[in-house]
Parts: structure tokens; C-alpha cells; sequence
């Protein structure tokens, strides 16, 4: 069972990231792992508090190593059964310094269908595009490669568009 | 402009493959032979400024345009590594259902 990525839909391809994947677990299952939220925190590795329910925020502290000071705050938007659930955060926020509140958010999607065998699950992020380019810039380094090879590898890109 | 309705017309996508495999060049050379006028090519390199994905440059008297590589590079490897951020959710997520 592989997990496909895309990173298509928009020209440029900078604006979503789509995960497809065939879960051996019933549908149910997933869609406990998905919803509930202690349940979430675990696989997410986050330590939530509340529950989610559409149009309420729901916020937690991120137990990844050397993410601990990350504060995570998901506006849920849609709840559908065991079918589609969806939330608003801002991707990355992990600058306990900055304020993020007034920046654009991305919407996250979760789409369950039955499947022989197991439950085929969608997560599709989108809206990257809006987010201000110097927060992109800040999630990783940008002196491990030069850009003149970067800059090859997009003139290519541009030139197969 | 953003970076997708900058790229959503096959003039400025020409302007772009153009500048790829022979930037820096002047507006007099981005028009020749395109059939377009060197006006409508100048407003197409503003939009293609204001998204961040060409800039113009001085060469002596001469004003040139140039890909401006960054902005789209930096978009790239930042969608690449929330990609591997969920790769990685992805991965203790089914530990999490199918061992449970």
C-alpha cells in the first residue's frame, strides 16, 4: 500500500498537497482516529483539548520533539459521519513569536470511502498559495543548496509547462 | 497578482519559456516575431512582476527581464516539506488503525 502524493491542480503546483492511501482498517476505525479527539492527538502527536464540532476551535500543544513550545489551533468546518471531516489551520505555525492570527489559513480535508479490505482515505491541504511567501520561506533553511541548481531544476520546470 | 492567474495566460507562459532559455532580454527582443505589441508585452511583464516571478535589471542603458527564480523555488520546497510532514502522519496513522 503506498501513499501517492500530487502536487498538481494549480499552475504552479505550489498551492495543495493531496495524500491518497487504502487504510486495512474498517471505516469506522478510521473515522474514530480522524474525529475524536484523543484519538487524533495521538497519531497527530498532539495534546488536544476538547472535542471537535463544527464551527468551534479546538486547541492543543504539539508533543513531537522539539515542537513542544507549538501551539495548534484548528477551526473545524464540516463534519459528515464516517464520509468527510474538515478544519482550518495555519500551516507551520511554529514561530511562538509570531502572530499568525491575521494570516491566511489552509483548509484540511479528510474524505472516507469503503474499499475492499479497508477504507480509502483522501487528506487534501489546500490554499498554500495565500500564504505570505516570507512564511514559506522561514520553514526551512535556504543555505543547504545553492540556488544556481535550484534555479536549473525550475527552469526546467517552467520550460515543461 | 497571484503566482496562478499570472500564469494562466499562454502569453505570459511564452514570455516565461522564453526568458527561460534566453533571459536577461529587453522588451524589443520579447516582442519580435510574437505579434504582440511591445505595450501589451510590457503590461504582461508587470503582471508577471507583481506575482514575484520577473524582475527587471539595468545592463547599461538598456532595461532587461530576467526570471525571477525565488519566489517559486521558495513555494516549492516549502510545499515539499509539509508534504514530508504528512507523510510522516500518514505513516503512524495506519500503524494507529491497523494495529489497534
Amino acid at each position: 500500500m503506498t501513499v501517492n502524493a500530487q502536487q498538481s491542480q494549480s499552475p504552479t503546483g505550489t498551492d495543495r498537497i493531496e495524500k491518497h492511501m487504502v487504510l486495512r482498517a474498517p471505516r469506522a476505525r478510521v473515522w474514530r482516529a480522524l474525529t475524536i479527539a484523543e484519538q487524533f492527538g495521538a497519531w497527530f502527536r498532539v495534546k488536544l483539548e476538547g472535542e471537535f464540532a463544527a464551527g468551534e476551535t479546538i486547541r492543543g500543544r504539539l508533543v513531537i520533539p522539539g515542537y513542544e513550545h507549538v501551539t495548534l489551533e484548528m477551526l473545524v468546518e464540516r463534519i459528515e459521519p464516517e464520509h468527510y471531516f474538515s478544519y482550518r489551520w495555519h500551516p507551520y505555525a511554529v514561530d511562538p513569536k509570531a502572530d499568525y492570527s491575521a494570516e491566511p489559513t489552509t483548509l484540511v480535508e479528510f474524505r472516507l470511502e469503503e474499499q475492499a479490505g479497508g477504507t480509502a482515505l483522501t487528506i487534501i491541504e489546500s490554499g498554500f498559495d495565500r500564504i505570505p511567501l516570507s512564511r514559506r520561506a522561514e520553514a526551512f533553511r535556504m543555505n543547504d543548496q545553492g540556488w544556481a541548481s535550484q534555479s536549473e531544476k525550475l527552469a526546467r520546470y517552467v520550460e515543461a509547462q | 497578482m497571484p503566482v496562478f492567474a499570472a500564469l494562466a495566460d499562454p502569453t505570459r507562459l511564452g514570455l516565461l519559456r522564453r526568458l527561460s532559455a534566453d533571459g536577461p532580454l529587453s522588451i524589443t527582443r520579447l516582442s519580435a516575431g510574437t505579434g504582440v505589441t511591445r505595450q501589451a508585452i510590457t503590461r504582461h511583464l508587470q503582471a508577471l512582476g507583481a506575482a514575484g516571478l520577473v524582475r527587471d535589471l539595468r545592463r547599461g542603458r538598456e532595461r532587461v527581464f530576467d526570471l525571477d527564480l525565488k519566489r517559486l523555488e521558495v513555494a516549492k520546497r516549502y510545499l515539499d516539506h509539509i508534504s514530508a510532514q504528512w507523510d510522516a502522519a500518514v505513516d503512524r496513522l495506519r500503524a494507529f488503525v491497523e494495529n489497534t
